[in-house]
């Protein structure tokens, strides 16, 4: 199945990916090749057939709503690229 | 010193025979002197690997000494290891530092066991070869032209080359039993749910799973052990009691059925890895197993499944990574949209954007159901397959692989021709089900592996099954250094 360059340009709009002018026909031609490995799929019968996503058909469990972390706020903040007074610092958002 | 299995290293340690530090020394020091031939590490922690060590000889001299006191191990880099560098290979996370252990390496670490680094791989485990690194690819122990194999490719490389006597690893596709298979080392890839995911930077979330690679079943026995757990962080681990992995080695495999399924031994299949593989399922039959042909007529869509629910739940995962919070940020973004744009350009390498990209596809509105929900109804009907097989047979068996390992390279730039490569590992981890890998002979000097898939939550069987093969071979012995 072929991709074109402009639903490429969307899925990278979404994934908010930057994929340059240069790599993009590229980028194209592998997800065309990938999609058309999964197409595989569609030939199946799975009519009457229920989605599977825990193998063990196991169930979220529940817990208490109790505290058990501690504030580790500042380990946290330091990891980011730019933060300040307890905040993640963005470019502005609002006029 | 750096011959010993695990297991003779904790007789070893527990008779004195030599001290956790003089032995830390020891492959800290062949790290240092080997490592540039396969690049099997990323970070090697000395420092800690140190401190855990001369703590470890303290406990053993009080005779307070836990299983794994003083053992020598690493963990693949996707694993968070507090205050140490955890770069899941990308760029994205070249500065990140975990401020906490992931559940497994907690559990380890509370065995005795001292980390001497963190090892190499795919790029957020998205590969075959190792090739997708942004630390550069790990070479093959056997053939340092070759590929190890990914995406635990440093792991089993820094087993192979007798640097470690075990490493953790990732499965999410066939990246544990896959390069424990090319580098001639075993590998477990335990039930889905049965090793906490929690610090462990997700993939596919539905699918992935850690567990050990060593040179024996029995060493992986001792390592899954300590790392196997119920954990009420992870909402999706089974809560299931301890279990020690090693109690049933010894147990005789006589009247063993072993599951042969066709599908495994067809068109693709390297002539000599068919032929190693069979010579291993004539040695069972001396052990007194049976062989039973079965089938899992499903077994070709595994792939295409896979491509659809791992790159999904990738894109989703993967969102998280955002220049805000932590990892790359771009230089001088104009605005929040060029910060995230820019940002995940340059911090993802190109086979994670394109695993996002297809995943965000197959999420998109309209494809929803033609791609993740059908991929889920397929997977069901892969795990039919099994279930059916399993009312037959104990364990299953066939290749870990196609053909032994390629060169570095060899795959191009065709990523559906890499993903080939997974074709008899993935389907296991659709069907949530334990697997292994052990080492059955060479092709031109290059391993091959046997893969064992075993029932849910059967890895002590499998585990037995594989110790025994062991106790009449010595494939495993064999060494690539």
């Amino acid at each position: 199945m072929a991709v074109d360059t402009q639903t490429v340009e969307k899925l990278a709009e979404l994934a908010r990916i930057a994929i340059s002018e240069e790599t993009i026909e590229e980028v194209s031609d592998r997800l065309g090749d990938i999609l058309q490995l999964v197409d595989q799929l569609q030939a199946v019968n799975t009519d009457g057939v229920a989605p599977m996503s825990h193998p063990l058909d196991e169930v979220q469990t529940l817990r208490s709503d109790a505290i058990t972390e501690t504030d580790q706020r500042q380990s946290f903040l330091n990891l980011a690229p730019q933060s300040e007074e307890g905040l993640y610092l963005v470019p502005k958002v609002i006029d | 010193m750096h011959q010993l299995t695990i297991a003779e290293m904790i007789r070893g340690l527990q008779s004195k025979a030599f001290s956790s530090v003089e032995l830390t020394r020891h492959l800290l020091a062949r790290i240092q002197q080997l490592d540039s031939n396969y690049n099997s590490f990323i970070t090697v922690t000395e420092e800690l690997a140190l401190s855990q060590a001369e703590t470890a000889d303290q406990r053993l001299a009080k005779g307070e000494a836990p299983a794994l006191c003083g053992v020598p191990i690493a963990h693949k880099d996707i694993i968070c290891t507090n205050g140490i560098r955890t770069s899941c290979a990308s760029k994205m996370l070249d500065n990140f530092i975990p401020p906490y252990d992931a559940t497994l390496v907690e559990n380890l670490n509370a065995a005795g066991t001292v980390t001497l680094g963190k090892t190499n791989m795919d790029e957020f485990a998205m590969g075959s070869s190792n090739e997708s690194s942004f630390y550069g690819p790990v070479r093959n122990p056997w053939n340092t032209l070759c590929v190890p194999g990914g995406s635990s490719g440093g792991s089993a490389a820094a087993v192979a080359a007798l640097l470690v006597p075990g490493a953790t690893g990732t499965d999410t596709g066939g990246s544990i039993r896959q390069p424990a298979a090319l580098t001639n080392t075993t590998g477990l890839k335990p039930t889905y749910g049965r090793v906490s995911r929690w610090g462990i930077v997700a993939y596919a979330s539905s699918l992935d799973q850690a567990g050990p690679i060593a040179r024996n079943a029995e060493d992986a026995a001792y390592l899954l052990s300590a790392m196997a757990s119920h954990d009420p962080k992870d909402s999706t681990s089974l809560n299931r009691s301890q279990e020690d992995f090693t109690a049933g080695l010894n147990n005789s495999v006589a009247g063993l059925k072993i599951g042969v399924p066709k599908e495994y031994f067809g068109e693709g299949l390297n002539t000599e890895t068919a032929a190693r593989v069979l010579d291993a399922l004539k040695e069972f039959e001396k052990l007194g197993a049976e062989l039973v042909d079965i089938s899992l007529p499903h077994t070709e869509l595994a792939i295409p499944a896979y491509y659809v629910i791992a790159p999904a739940e990738a894109s989703a995962n993967l969102s998280r990574f955002d220049g805000v919070r932590y990892g790359h940020r771009c230089e001088n973004p104009k605005d929040l949209r060029d910060l995230y744009m820019r940002s995940r350009g340059e911090g993802f390498g190109e086979e994670v954007q394109r695993r996002i990209l297809v995943g965000t596809y197959a999420l998109s509105a309209g494809y929803y159901d033609a791609y993740y929900n059908k991929a889920q109804q397929v997977r069901r009907l892969i795990k039919q397959d099994f279930v059916q097989a399993f009312e037959k047979v104990d364990v299953i068996m066939g290749p870990t692989t196609p053909s032994p390992a390629f060169e570095l390279g060899a795959k191009g730039t065709d990523p559906v021709a890499m993903y080939l490569e997974d074709i008899f590992t993935i389907a296991t981890n659709l069907a949530g089900l334990p697997g292994m890998s052990i080492p059955c002979g060479l092709v031109s000097n290059l391993p091959v592996g046997l893969q064992i898939t075993g029932n849910y939550l059967g890895e002590s069987h499998m585990l037995n099954v594989a110790h025994q093969y062991q106790q009449v071979t010595d494939w495993h012995q064999a060494s690539a250094v």
